[in-house]
């Protein structure tokens, strides 16, 4: 039987709204985006004219009304030193825990920890400073920091100091704790999407389970997984909370990384440390904002880079699979 | 509880000698389906022996049994004994690492490692088994090669990566994978089934010269390359082992009524 398909009512019309929602949905985020570009350039353009380059460079803190000077690098330099100390512990764990989820573990752990791992990045941030700062630190200080500080604090810099507790070294393991759910259950699902073809493809060669991973596993998901840290680089670049409670919060010269167990500053904490007391009239909001600026620039430098290595991971294993 | 064993008697000893490899009761599932029912099988030295049934009749899990490759699949269990000249695989003392070196095997897709050249797919089991003698590997290599005609096409493209080949080259290539590192036994599992009718004759080809010094298991669901290629040819229905002898037997003279209704393409 053959039935008539009448006339559809109304498409064109109904397509056209669609395409227009859409779009306007759309560029809802690149409005977002040149917003926050134009407020950040705008809002520190009185610091740029007063300080120029040296407030990239330089390191005085001074927001004394008519004695008002002002450089970034040391946080900066301490928003690096902590994220990529957070990164060379935090990497390696998350791998190992994403190896252990995917092909070691027995089931009736593997759904339970998985879900476990996953709460922990639904933890907030203030609730790791809170730990950090009350429970983790005594540990890091007595079990770690002392006996490393007894022991080379004279001879090796990065050891020197004042090994209290509220530092980069602690500032740090607690990112880096905070970023192994990000990378670990990102690393998990790609080491999870490695096929079973190329699993299988290494053990009829005779490997071990360690060699699966060395020959079929790793480098199958490699981009991926160079992928998964850089996103929690990202997330440890630009934590706040966490680090404003633990760093020490430094100010000035004496806010440089010179060695671990020395108080520091990051962008983020110190703009989450001083924009309530920052005066309007001065520099002081303009320097701040100026510092957001830094932050951002970084921020989207490091996706651009993550994206870039990606590409060329992919580029150079033609056929190789995953972003 | 029974307390003894079922022990092989002498006969079955001498008997099993003559093969190369010998699979006793297999019983294998997965999910608690069983996939395979009291499956025995003989394979002959140096000779390809074919495994025909409809599909979802166990063929590739009896397959991955003899390697010890099901046990890696979730939920797999399975019992009975394979002999490795004499030896069973599945013993205890056994270590399934070293006899999977042994037991090589080909799978239905191509499945080269995406991110190593030509050359470092085929050296790769010999590199992950401790060889790293420039001057060997490169000799391997090419022997490997030129055994499943694949030298003369990539001789100068060795740092290629192995993806960039065709289909059928790739499963060339993984077919010289498996025999670089020299196994006794090899499985295939349709090496064929993915790829066109150029490409399935190369690899028909190059098994009548691998027969020479390989003993071949050959899971198939195309009966005329059952024909073509094997010495032996067992016939799978519903897990169990139907019929098993010459290939030229199982085609012309079926003894049994359903074998006879599979070869000639009454249902598949």
């Amino acid at each position: 039987m053959r039935r008539q398909l009448g006339p559809k009512k109304n498409s064109a019309v109904a397509d056209k709204v669609f395409k227009i929602g859409a779009t306007v949905a759309a560029t809802f985020v690149l409005v977002i985006i040149v917003l926050v570009v134009f407020e950040l350039a705008t809002g520190s353009v009185p610091i740029w004219q007063k300080e120029g380059a040296s407030f990239i460079t330089g390191s005085t803190w001074n927001s004394v009304e008519g004695r008002e000077s002002y450089g970034a690098a040391p946080y900066i330099l301490g928003t690096f030193v902590t994220a990529g100390l957070a990164m060379l512990i935090g990497v390696p764990i998350s791998i190992g825990i994403a190896m252990f989820l995917s092909e070691l573990a027995p089931k009736f752990v593997r759904t339970p920890l998985s879900f476990v791992i996953e709460l922990l990045a639904a933890v907030p941030s203030v609730i790791y400073g809170l730990w950090g700062l009350f429970v983790f630190r005594e540990y890091l200080r007595d079990w770690i920091e002392m006996p490393l500080y007894n022991a080379f604090g004279n001879n090796v810099w990065i050891f020197s100091g004042n090994p209290f507790g509220l530092d980069i070294f602690t500032a740090s393991m607690v990112l880096a704790i905070m970023i192994i759910p990000t990378i670990s259950a990102i690393s998990r699902e790609i080491m999870l999407a490695v096929p079973n073809s190329q699993k299988e493809a290494a053990y009829m060669l005779g490997a071990t389970k360690w060699e699966v991973f060395k020959l079929a596993v790793i480098p199958y998901s490699k981009s991926g997984l160079i992928g998964a840290s850089i996103l929690g680089l990202g997330r440890a670049v630009g934590e706040t909370m966490a680090v404003t409670m633990l760093i020490g919060n430094a100010t000035g010269p004496s806010a440089f990384p010179h060695s671990l167990f020395q108080p520091g500053q990051t962008m983020s904490s110190i703009i989450a440390n001083e924009f309530s007391e920052a005066s309007t009239t001065g520099l002081h909001l303009p320097a701040l904002v100026g510092i957001g600026l830094i932050l951002f620039v970084v921020a989207v430098g490091i996706n651009i880079i993550a994206h870039l290595l990606v590409a060329r991971v992919l580029k150079a294993h033609e056929g190789a699979v995953l972003a | 509880m029974e307390t003894i064993t079922k022990a092989p008697n002498a006969v079955n000893l001498i008997e099993n000698k003559k093969y190369k490899l010998v699979a006793e009761d297999i019983v294998a599932s997965y999910d608690n389906v069983i996939a395979v029912k009291n499956v025995t099988m003989k394979f002959k030295e140096k000779a390809v022996t074919a495994l025909i049934g409809p599909s979802g009749c166990g063929k590739t899990t009896f397959l991955r049994c003899l390697n010890r490759m099901h046990e890696l699949s979730k939920n797999a269990k399975i019992s009975g004994r394979v002999l490795l000249d004499g030896e069973d695989l599945y013993s205890n003392h056994q270590d399934p690492i070293i006899n999977r070196r042994k037991i090589g095997m080909v799978f239905q897709k191509p499945n080269p490692f995406p991110t190593m050249s030509i050359y470092d797919n085929v050296a790769a089991g010999l590199k992950l088994n401790g060889l790293r003698n420039k001057t060997i590997l490169d000799e391997i290599v090419k022997g490997c090669l030129e055994m499943v005609y694949l030298w003369d096409e990539v001789k100068d493209n060795l740092k290629k990566p192995g993806m960039s080949l065709s289909g059928g080259q790739q499963q060339r290539l993984c077919i010289a994978r498996a025999l670089a590192i020299q196994p006794e036994v090899l499985l295939m599992d349709e090496p064929a089934s993915s790829l066109d009718p150029i490409a399935t004759q190369k690899i028909e080809e190059m098994m009548n010269e691998l027969k020479k010094e390989y003993t071949i298991i050959i899971v198939t669901h195309n009966m005329q390359q059952a024909m073509r290629v094997s010495d032996y040819t067992g016939f799978m229905y519903l897990g169990e082992l139907i019929e098993f002898g010459e290939t030229k037997q199982i085609f012309e003279n079926p003894l049994k009524e359903i074998t006879a209704k599979y070869v000639q393409g009454q249902f598949g």
